[in-house]
C-alpha cells in the first residue's frame, strides 16, 4: 500500500483531544473527505485547511465534557455520600471514636507544627526592603583547626565596604550588647540594646513614633529607646531632646520608637548611635575594634540594588579577604552575604544577635511529627480496610445501579475526609490544651506566640484533608475494585488477602514506631540523668552561684558573710559545667607551643568550697584585689600536656599568658585532679583556674546550708536590694544551673517521651479496633470450640497468637534500628555518654507489650467468654 | 411554543436530508446544499445544525460501513425523523396558507 496520504498526525491528535468520543469519528471522517478534495490543491494548502478546520471545530458542543464537569454526579451524590457515610460512621461509634480520636490527636501536633512554622517563617517579613536586605557572615578558621560559622562579621569590613566600594543602596554597621543603667529623676532603669548606624531606620522598617528617623543615630551619645522604655522613665509624654545619665556618661534622647515585633530576628530595648561605640575605641592604639579579626560582636547589614543577587559583593569580599589573610597566617576569615530573609528559620551560626532556630530543628521536630501521623493514617486504612466487608454489599448495590470505580473511590474518600475535618476540630482543642506545654520546650520562650491567625484556618484545613485522603486512598482503592458479581455471589468468599498482609504490615510499622521512640525517649532520659549525676571532680551540692552584675565584690561577699545559713563565700569569673567557655593561649618554655587552656578566675577560697582535689600543691596563697594575677592552678591534663613528670614537679614552674596586650607570668601553686569545665559530652581539654582581681569576678559562690531556700532566699534579696537598687537579685543553685545547662537532653527526653506516648496510644487503638474485629468475625468460630471443650485461656491464645507475632516483629525491626540510630548517629560524637545496653533497649519493648497485651486480652477475653449458645442458637 | 416552529436553514438541511434518502451525510449534505441552492454553506454550520436538530428530535443518525477513503472511518448517515416530518409538513403547510391568501398582484412585475 502506498503512503497513506494524510493531514500530519498531530492536527489528529489535537481534533481527539478536545473532541467527544461520540462525534469524534464522523466529524474526523468529514475532515478527512475534505482534506482529500484539497490535497489535489496541494498538500500544503490541504495541511493549513485542516488545521484551521481542526481548530475551528472546537465549541461548546463538540469538546468533551472536563472530568470536573464529569464529577458532576458527585455533587448531586453528595448529600447521598454523607448520609451513607454519617450512618456508618453513628453505626461503628466503637470504630469511629478510635479513628477520630487517633488522628485528632495526630493532628494536633500537625497543627502544633503548622502554626510554629509559619511563624518562624513570617520572621522579619514586615520590613518593607526585606528581600534586599543582607547581611554579611563570617566563616573563622583556626589555625588550630577550629572552625566557626558566625552571624557577626567585623567593623573593618563595614568600614572597607563602606568608604571604598559601591554596589550597594545602604550599608548598616551593628554592635551588641549595648547595656547601660539610664537614670532619669528618680528612676533608673537597666536597658539592653545594640549600637547602630545612622543607616539603621532606612534599611529596617522600624517606625519612629517621635523624633527623626535620618538623624536620630548621627551623633554620638544619642539614644533611641522603645515606646515601652521611654514609658518606664518619661511616662507618656514625648522624651526627644531629653538627657538621661548612666554613670558618668549621658545620653541624649532622639527618637522614640514603637516596640519591636516579635517576629524580628533583632530584639532590643534600645539603640545608640555607632560612633558611641566607635569613639571609645578610636584613641586607644591597643585596641582591637577595627581589626580585621574583631569578628565576634558586630553585624554588617546590606540594602542591594532591586533585583540583584549578592554576587558583586560577595566577589569584593573575597577580594578583601584574600588580601588580609596573607598578612598572619594563625587565623582564615572569609565573609560571604547571606540575606535576612534566610535568618530565622536558616542555618546553624554562632553570635546570632537575637533568637534563631536553624532548618535542622525544624526538620528533625517535622520528621518526628510525621511518624505520629502516618501511624494515626494507618489507624484509619486498618480498621477501614478490616471493616470493608461490611460495607461491601452497599459497594455492590451502587456498582449494579451504575457507579464507576472511580465513583465509589470518590465516596469513600470523602467519607475519610468527613472523618478527618471532625477530627480537626477535636484536634484544635487538643492543641490548645498541648500549647503551653510545647512553648515551655522550647529555648527561647518569648520567640514564638503561637497564636491563631485566620490564614491558618485554610491551612488546617487542607491539611486535614490531605490527612483524610491519605488515610482513605487505601480501604477506597480497595472497596472501588470489588466486583459486584462476586459481593453478591457470596460475600464471604471475597478473600482481602492482599489487604490482609497489608493490614498486618501497618500494624508491624505502627507498634515499631512507638517502641522506637520509646527507646528514644529512654536513652535521652537516662543521658540526661547520667549528666546531672556525672562525678565533676568537685562539688556543686547547696553551692548558690550569685550573680554579680558589675557590683563590688567585696562588699557584697562581706554582707552575704553575715547571713547565717552561709558558711562559705568564694568569688570567680564563670560557672564551669554550665556550657560557658572561656579560654586563653598558655605557654611554657617552648615559645612555639601555645596550648588553648579552658580557663577560669577565682579567689583562694574558691576549692575548699567547691571540694577541688588537689594532687600537688594547693590553693593560692593570698587574694588579690587589683593588679595582675601571680599563680595559677592547673589541672591533670594541663600538667601532662606540658609534660610535667609528676604533679609535683609541676609546683613552682612558670606559665605565660600570652594572648593578652602583654605577656603574662604565673606561677602554679597547685595541680587539681581533671575536672568537668565543658558539657560532659564535649571534648575535654586542659583547663587552667588563675588567681582572679576584682574586675575578673562576676559570680559569688556561695556554700548554704538551709531547710528553708525560700526564706533565705528573700533574706538575700534584701542585702541585694540594700547594695543595688537597679537589677534584680539574681542567684541559682549550681545544680539547677546544671540542670539548665542539660536543658536539650530534657527537652529532647520530653519530645521523645510526649511523641512516644501519642504513637502508642494511637497504635493501641488501632490494636484494640483489629482484636475487636478479630473477636466479631470469629465469634462462631470460638463459640463452636469452646462448646468442643476449649478452655478460654486456650481461646485466648488462639485470638491473640497473630497479634503477638506482629509485636515480636515490630520489636525485632525496631531495637536494630533504635539501636543504631542512637548509637551511630545521635550520640556519636558524645564523649561522656552511657552505654546503650539491653535496659535501655527492652525497657520501652516491655511497656509497649504490656500495653499491647492488656488490649488484645481485654477483647479476646470478652469474646472468649460469651455464652456460645448465644451465638449459635440460630444455626 | 417557540421550538416547534424550524428556522430557514433547519428547513433546508432537513429538506436537504429528506432529498438525499440514505446518502445523506455532513458533506454530502453541504455539497448538495450548494449545488441546488447555490448558498456556500461551511461544514461546521451544517455540522452545528445536524448536532441541534438531532438533540431537538427531528432527525435521527446511524452510522454507516467504514470506508477507505476518509482514512477508515465512518459517515454517520441522517434520516429525518417522524417529529422532523411533521415539522416540515407544517412549515409547508404555513407557508402555502400564507401564499394562497396573497393575490397575485403583488408579485406582478417581478416574475
Amino acid at each position: 500500500m502506498s503512503k497513506r496520504n494524510g493531514p500530519p498526525e498531530w492536527m489528529d491528535r489535537i481534533i481527539q483531544l478536545y473532541c467527544r468520543s461520540d462525534l469524534l469519528e464522523d466529524l474526523q471522517g468529514d475532515l478527512h473527505e475534505y482534506y482529500d478534495r484539497n490535497y489535489k490543491k496541494g498538500k500544503r494548502r490541504a495541511d493549513l485547511i485542516y488545521f484551521l478546520d481542526v481548530l475551528k471545530f472546537c465549541r461548546l458542543y463538540t469538546i468533551k465534557k472536563p472530568k470536573i464537569l464529569g464529577q458532576m454526579t458527585f455533587l448531586n451524590l453528595i448529600g447521598n455520600y454523607f448520609k451513607t457515610s454519617a450512618r456508618s460512621l453513628v453505626r461503628n461509634r466503637l470504630f469511629s471514636s478510635i479513628n477520630i480520636v487517633g488522628l485528632a490527636i495526630s493532628m494536633s501536633i500537625g497543627i502544633l507544627m503548622i502554626t510554629y512554622i509559619s511563624e518562624l517563617l513570617s520572621f522579619d517579613t514586615f520590613h518593607k526592603k526585606g528581600d534586599r536586605i543582607y547581611r554579611i557572615q563570617t566563616t573563622y578558621q583556626n589555625q588550630g583547626g577550629n572552625s566557626f560559622d558566625l552571624a557577626s562579621t567585623s567593623v573593618f569590613i563595614g568600614k572597607k565596604l563602606q568608604e571604598e566600594y559601591t554596589g550597594y543602596d545602604e550599608i548598616l554597621l551593628m554592635r551588641r550588647n549595648f547595656r547601660e543603667d539610664l537614670t532619669k529623676g528618680e528612676n533608673t532603669i537597666a536597658i539592653v540594646g545594640h549600637y547602630a548606624s545612622e543607616a539603621f531606620f532606612d534599611v529596617f522598617s522600624f517606625d519612629l513614633k517621635y523624633g527623626n528617623p535620618a538623624t536620630a543615630l548621627t551623633e554620638p551619645f544619642s539614644l533611641v529607646l522603645t515606646e515601652k522604655t521611654a514609658a518606664k522613665l518619661f511616662q507618656d509624654s514625648n522624651p526627644v531632646g531629653e538627657i538621661v545619665t548612666a554613670g558618668d556618661k549621658s545620653y541624649t534622647i532622639t527618637g522614640v520608637m514603637e516596640e519591636v515585633p516579635k517576629n524580628s530576628h533583632i530584639q532590643f530595648e534600645a539603640l545608640t548611635s555607632f560612633i558611641t561605640a566607635e569613639n571609645r575605641y578610636k584613641d586607644n592604639e591597643n585596641t582591637t575594634f577595627f581589626n580585621w579579626s574583631s569578628v565576634w560582636q558586630n553585624y554588617v547589614y546590606l540594602v542591594l540594588p532591586d533585583g540583584e543577587g549578592p554576587e558583586k559583593i560577595n566577589a569584593i569580599l573575597n577580594q578583601v579577604a584574600d588580601v588580609e589573610n596573607t598578612r598572619t597566617d594563625r587565623y582564615t576569615i572569609n565573609h560571604q552575604l547571606g540575606s535576612m530573609l534566610d535568618i530565622i528559620p536558616g542555618d546553624e551560626l554562632s553570635n546570632q544577635i537575637g533568637p534563631s532556630m536553624s532548618w535542622l530543628a525544624i526538620s528533625q521536630l517535622v520528621f518526628l511529627t510525621m511518624f505520629v501521623i502516618v501511624s494515626a493514617c494507618f489507624n484509619y486504612t486498618n480498621l477501614s480496610i478490616a471493616r470493608s466487608l461490611r460495607r461491601a454489599k452497599e459497594v455492590g448495590v451502587r456498582k449494579v445501579v451504575g457507579a464507576t470505580r472511580r465513583q465509589v473511590f470518590t465516596q469513600f474518600v470523602f467519607e475519610a475526609m468527613i472523618v478527618s475535618v471532625v477530627s480537626l476540630f477535636l484536634a484544635y482543642a487538643l492543641f490548645i490544651l498541648i500549647r503551653p506545654g510545647f512553648k515551655g520546650l522550647m529555648d527561647d520562650r518569648e520567640m514564638v506566640t503561637m497564636s491563631f491567625q485566620w490564614i491558618y484556618a485554610i491551612y488546617f484545613l487542607l491539611f486535614a484533608l490531605t490527612i483524610g485522603f491519605i488515610a482513605g486512598v487505601l480501604p477506597s482503592t480497595i472497596l472501588s475494585k470489588l466486583k459486584a458479581i462476586s459481593i453478591f455471589r457470596d460475600a464471604s468468599s471475597i478473600k482481602l488477602l492482599k489487604g490482609l498482609s497489608l493490614r498486618k504490615i501497618l500494624i508491624v510499622v505502627q507498634f515499631a514506631i512507638s517502641i522506637f521512640l520509646i527507646i528514644g525517649s529512654t536513652i535521652a532520659y537516662r543521658q540526661y540523668k547520667f549528666a546531672l549525676e556525672f562525678d565533676l571532680g568537685f562539688e556543686t551540692e547547696n553551692v548558690l552561684n550569685l550573680s554579680l552584675q558589675d557590683n563590688e565584690s567585696k562588699v557584697l561577699m562581706s554582707e552575704m558573710a553575715q547571713l547565717p545559713e552561709v558558711s562559705k563565700i568564694s568569688r570567680s569569673a564563670m560557672i564551669p559545667n554550665t556550657g560557658e567557655v572561656w579560654a586563653e593561649e598558655f605557654k611554657f618554655k617552648d615559645p612555639l607551643d601555645s596550648v588553648r587552656v579552658y580557663v577560669n578566675y577565682s579567689d583562694k577560697s574558691y576549692f575548699d568550697l567547691h571540694q577541688y582535689e588537689f594532687v600537688a600543691g594547693g590553693t593560692f596563697p593570698y587574694d588579690l584585689e587589683e593588679g595582675d594575677a601571680k599563680f595559677v592552678v592547673i589541672d591533670e591534663l594541663l600538667r601532662k600536656r606540658f609534660n610535667f613528670e609528676t604533679p609535683q614537679s609541676a609546683i613552682g614552674e612558670v606559665l605565660t599568658i600570652t594572648d593578652r596586650l602583654e605577656d603574662q607570668k604565673v606561677e602554679v601553686v597547685g595541680v587539681v585532679n581533671e575536672f568537668q569545665y565543658v558539657k560532659i559530652h564535649n571534648e575535654p581539654r586542659p583547663c587552667a583556674i588563675i588567681q582572679g582581681v576584682s574586675d575578673n569576678y562576676q559570680f559569688l559562690n556561695l556554700l548554704v546550708k538551709t531547710d528553708d531556700p525560700v526564706a533565705m532566699m528573700d533574706k538575700m534579696e534584701g542585702v541585694w536590694s540594700g547594695i543595688d537598687k537597679v537589677h534584680t537579685f539574681e542567684a541559682e543553685f549550681y545544680d539547677a544551673q546544671i540542670q539548665d545547662a542539660y536543658d536539650q537532653q530534657a527537652t529532647l527526653f520530653k519530645i521523645f517521651g510526649f511523641l512516644a506516648a501519642l504513637a502508642i496510644s494511637i497504635a493501641s487503638m488501632g490494636l484494640l479496633g483489629m482484636a475487636v474485629f478479630t473477636a466479631e468475625t470469629r465469634l462462631k468460630e470460638i463459640s463452636v470450640r469452646k462448646v468442643l471443650g476449649a478452655s478460654i485461656q486456650n481461646l485466648m491464645f488462639i485470638l491473640s497468637k497473630g497479634f503477638i507475632v506482629m509485636l515480636l516483629i515490630a520489636a525485632g525491626v525496631a531495637i536494630p534500628l533504635a539501636y543504631l540510630f542512637f548509637n551511630e548517629m545521635v550520640m556519636a560524637d558524645f564523649v561522656n555518654r552511657i552505654t546503650i545496653g539491653p535496659l535501655e533497649l527492652l525497657s520501652g519493648v516491655f511497656l509497649v507489650f504490656a500495653i499491647g497485651f492488656l488490649t488484645i486480652s481485654w477483647q479476646t477475653g470478652k469474646a472468649a467468654r460469651t455464652n456460645p449458645a448465644e451465638n449459635l442458637r440460630n444455626e | 411554543m417557540k421550538g416547534t416552529n424550524i428556522g430557514e436553514f433547519e428547513e433546508v438541511v432537513l429538506l436537504t436530508i429528506a432529498s438525499l434518502l440514505d446518502e445523506a451525510y455532513s458533506v454530502n449534505i453541504v455539497d448538495e446544499i450548494r449545488k441546488v441552492t447555490g448558498r456556500k454553506t461551511k461544514l461546521g454550520v451544517v455540522h452545528a445544525v445536524l448536532k441541534r436538530m438531532e438533540d431537538k428530535g427531528l432527525i435521527t443518525s446511524e452510522l454507516g460501513e467504514p470506508t477507505k477513503e476518509r482514512g477508515g472511518r465512518r459517515k454517520r448517515f441522517f434520516q429525518v425523523s417522524h417529529a422532523g416530518k411533521i415539522a416540515l409538513l407544517k412549515s409547508k403547510e404555513q407557508r402555502d396558507k400564507l401564499w394562497s391568501l396573497i393575490p397575485d398582484v403583488v408579485f406582478q412585475g417581478v416574475r
